[in-house]
């Protein structure tokens, strides 16, 4: 059974396709890069899978079944620039978010989500800051926020919009080990990726995304040198193959 | 109860009501869509008044939250279609607005239902317009105000958490499967049946100061969404207190006093809150 399946997906703005027959399935366990140039539709991919924006056309199936929130097997971390930082919340508060489906209606937070959300904040270092206004922290910090409301939803197969953005080596390297155990644990995670030096080092699978499928499949296969030129046309000139660099 | 008392305990629960509602759109940066909502119930209030012909308050509730959704829908649908969300939003109210005009001057002239009315409100006049319930002569306006307030405040205790979730992260939302849009729709009925309550005692055009106001010098204070709000209704209160004795001792509009109260408020707040304050940033600045 596969983490994600994708059918005949097509999107549009108004009338301009952005996404143009993707199929496409990703395996249960990895973690996969989605990868391409600015405006290949990477996150407008995730956003009509996850139905925040409308398909033209399409099929989901997320674990093999359609996909519908309702099931919460699916976490999403957004782009950072996607929330309003100025909102009268604090660190803590935005983790407990993520408990939110769970808690269920007309109910507050018990002290077992509390906890949670406090064990997901300690994980990624950043108990101090639990007080803290989610202005006053800095872009790692608030990335980490981001992971850590992830982890509490406890999902199956988790969404994530360049997470590795605009953050800073500590939090890179706390994202990473917190992807590697959510993958050890069972877990799928389907991240959109710009850095491509990175790509082989984190990621086992690979989709190369260009307003449709250029490749799909375990990342050795298909993080080669034709491929990501096919990808990226004329754009890649200073990248070189991982088999370059070690035979150079 | 007093003359004084009425007035006072109406011009408060507007602080209330509007200042709890308004909390919700000032973070969700929709504060525009008080003012659109705030002027459109003009049309819901008079096309329920030509339909029913009564002035009785549910009609006037039906009425405004019904032209409440249909404001909100009409703006996003404009928007939709590629008009700007500002723009969409300027077309919508004072189209709805100009018509609830029009239809007052045609139809309801000799009625208690004027434009000057509808956009200044008149609190001095609640007081003498009562109504028996359980044997006390409560005023009209007050009961249904009091009403409002105690519904906008159970749905805001009742569904706070997806309020602000939604407000914070909709996207989240909709992956945990919360129904965002209904939300949506949920907090603009309550700012159509908050400004619709208020209509009577502040009109229109104050309403709007009411919902923006109190919101904003909670937001000044503190950096939690439920402490905001209880400072907003503590705003929306004194603003309520200090403008109707305002009011009595320059010998003006209680509804005009009470907004500038809000204004003066929130000009101090801004001045000497601790966070963002200008001083603050004066004093950072200077040394």
């Amino acid at each position: 059974m596969d983490a994600l399946e994708v059918r005949n997906l097509h999107v549009a703005y108004d009338r301009k396709a952005v996404l143009e027959q993707v199929d496409m399935t990703i395996p249960k366990e990895s973690l996969t890069a989605i990868v391409g140039p600015n405006g290949a539709g990477k996150s407008t991919l995730i956003k009509a899978v996850l139905g925040m924006l409308k398909r033209s056309s399409g099929e989901i199936s997320i674990l093999g079944k359609p996909y519908n929130p309702k099931n919460r097997i699916v976490g999403y971390v957004p782009q950072r620039g996607s929330v309003d930082w100025d909102f009268p919340t604090n660190a803590l508060d935005v983790i407990l978010m993520g408990r939110y489906g769970h808690i269920g209606w007309f109910k507050r937070p018990s002290k077992q989500d509390i906890a949670m959300a406090k064990e997901a904040l300690q994980k990624l270092g950043m108990e101090e800051y639990a007080d803290r206004q989610i202005r006053q922290l800095s872009g790692g910090q608030q990335q980490r926020v981001f992971l850590a409301r992830a982890l509490v939803q406890d999902a199956e197969v988790y969404f994530m919009d360049e997470p590795f953005v605009g953050v800073d080596a500590k939090t890179e390297k706390a994202i990473i080990d917190l992807l590697r155990e959510l993958k050890q644990k069972g877990k799928t995670v389907i991240v959109v990726h710009h850095d491509l030096q990175t790509v082989p080092e984190y990621f086992d699978h690979t989709l190369l995304l260009n307003r449709t499928v250029i490749a799909n499949g375990p990342t050795e296969e298909v993080f080669t040198k034709e491929l990501l030129q096919k990808t990226y046309g004329g754009t890649l000139a200073f990248f070189t193959a991982p088999g370059e660099q070690r035979s150079g | 109860m007093t003359y004084e008392g009425w007035i006072l305990l109406t011009a408060c629960l507007v602080g209330i009501s509007c200042g709890m509602v308004g909390c919700f759109l000032i973070v969700r940066r929709m504060t525009m869509l008080a003012d659109a909502i705030s002027h459109s119930i003009l049309l819901g209030i008079v096309l329920a008044f030509l339909i029913a012909n009564s002035l009785n308050g549910i009609y006037m509730l039906i009425g405004a939250t019904v032209i409440g959704f249909v404001t909100t829908f009409a703006i996003q649908s404009l928007h939709n279609a590629g008009v700007q969300e500002d723009a969409s939003i300027g077309i919508v109210f004072t189209t709805f607005f100009a018509i609830g005009v029009i239809l007052i001057s045609l139809f309801a002239r000799d009625v208690h239902l004027d434009v000057e009315h509808a956009l200044m409100g008149e609190i001095a006049f609640i007081p003498w317009n009562t109504q028996n319930i359980l044997g006390f002569e409560i005023p009209k306006a007050t009961a249904m105000l009091l009403c409002i307030t105690i519904f906008a405040l159970l749905i805001i205790l009742l569904f706070y958490k997806e309020l602000k979730l939604t407000s914070f992260d909709a996207a989240l939302a909709l992956t945990l499967g919360l129904p965002v849009t209904l939300i949506h729709y949920l907090l603009m009925g309550l700012v159509s049946i908050t400004a619709v309550g208020s209509f009577d005692a502040v009109g229109a055009i104050l309403v709007v100061s009411m919902l923006v106001v109190p919101g904003s010098c909670a937001y000044l204070l503190t950096d939690r969404l439920s402490m905001m709000l209880l400072y907003s209704c503590l705003f929306g209160i004194s603003s309520a207190i200090i403008g109707y004795y305002g009011a009595l001792l320059f010998d003006v509009s209680i509804a005009g006093s009470m907004s500038t109260a809000s204004g003066i408020l929130f000009l101090l707040t801004w001045i000497f809150s601790p966070r963002y304050s200008l001083l603050r940033r004066f004093l950072i600045t200077a040394s």
